[in-house]
């Protein structure tokens, strides 16, 4: 039910295919939380895969550091408009932290220090889809921007991608993290502009 | 939790008629806008406006929004105009009384106030960052709540604070509610 604006012509920006629909290009690193910045020192670090019930898996900062990690250069779209080009990351596959898990739960809820929470289905967790990123641009990640780590998913809006990752939860049942509860859409496809509850 | 109502439910777009404007500085300016369907909204949450140009072209933006709680359809916006922006001069120096906006909202459920809340809030705002603020201390005002408020609000210069007037008669009446 388009109607026309009077008056309003618009600056249309050269087409960029890397840009997903209602994005407009940043070049510096805004930063929004829910809450404080939690300080978490490396020495209580952890990080667990659990079923609900029992922990899976735990590393500590360094059996976390001891596992092999690699650099990546990936777009960053935050629902908030703005996206990011060409950020590069060092972290650890989920792939490789996900290697000896044996699960039938097709879900994932992300938890971060903070009590911050955002759901996912496994699957975007697999197939080189997503890190726990602890450098950015070559510098260890800042408290602001998620550090010591934070999950990074960059192929769903920017806050699936939970700062400060403290764990995971697999889940047999999909469950609605913090801003999927509060009217975010479930699931957050940029490409399909999947911005708020019942988009698409 | 209150958000928790917007799980689940289209957040659709809608048309208001912009029924006043009003300049709050050199470069912000109010609109308000009448929503016939609008469904409500809590202090604090924003709206996504929509401007199309002739060819179909079109713009979203998301703006705070001002005015407290209403049963009336009321929705008050105010934008601050920015020098390179796209939307933000149409909206502050094109749009008059009478135009139709589309919007889509509300949007947000988790930086609001409800007036049954009690507790004591320190709100810090700078620039247009006061406009969701406000909607809290007039939604406070207008439920007559007794709910201590402190509004800590920085400018870059006297000219450019945002309802001036306003803060000030309702500080001045309500011991209740501080601004700095």
């Amino acid at each position: 039910m388009d109607i026309v604006s009077r008056g309003f012509s618009g600056r249309r920006s050269p087409e960029n295919a890397k840009l997903p629909p209602g994005q407009y290009l940043t070049t510096d690193f805004p930063v929004l939380s829910a809450g404080p910045t939690p300080h978490v020192p490396l020495d209580r670090w952890e990080f667990t895969i659990d079923d609900g019930t029992r922990v899976l898996q735990r590393w500590d900062w360094k059996s976390f550091r001891d596992l092999p990690s690699e650099i990546i250069t990936v777009d960053l779209h935050c629902v908030t408009r703005w996206s990011k080009l060409g950020t590069s990351w060092e972290g650890v596959s989920l792939d490789t932290i996900l290697m000896d898990v044996q699960t039938d739960s097709p879900y994932a809820l992300a938890r971060s220090y903070g009590d911050y929470t955002t759901n996912l289905p496994l699957n975007d967790l697999r197939n080189r889809q997503a890190w726990i990123a602890f450098r950015f641009d070559g510098k260890d990640l800042a408290p602001e921007h998620g550090g010591p780590a934070r999950l990074l998913v960059p192929h769903l809006y920017l806050w699936k991608s939970a700062k400060w990752i403290r764990g995971i939860t697999l889940i047999p049942h999909d469950q609605p993290g913090f801003w999927e509860s509060l009217g975010y859409h479930n699931y957050g496809d940029p490409w399909r502009e999947q911005r708020y509850s019942g988009d698409e | 939790m209150a958000g928790a109502a917007l799980f689940g439910r289209r957040v659709m777009w809608r048309i208001g008629m912009v029924v006043a404007l009003h300049d709050e500085t050199a470069t912000a300016r109010t609109i308000t806008l009448e929503v016939p369907d609008w469904p409500g909204h809590i202090a604090g949450q924003h709206v996504d406006v929509r401007v199309t140009a002739p060819d179909g072209y079109s713009a979203v933006r998301s703006y705070s929004i001002a005015s407290p709680p209403n049963p009336h359809g009321r929705v008050e916006l105010t934008v601050e105009r920015l020098p390179n922006g796209e939307v933000s001069p149409y909206l502050t120096q094109e749009v008059a009384a009478g135009d139709r906006l589309e919007l889509r909202g509300p949007i947000g459920g988790w930086f609001v106030w409800h007036a049954e809340q009690t507790e004591p809030v320190q709100l810090i705002a700078g620039g247009s960052g006061v406009v969701p603020l406000m909607a809290m201390i007039r939604s406070r005002a207008a439920a007559r709540s007794t709910a201590p408020f402190r509004l800590l609000y920085s400018v870059r210069e006297p000219q450019a604070t945002f309802y001036r007037d306003e803060l000030q008669a309702l500080s001045d009446k309500d011991r209740s509610l501080g601004i700095t």
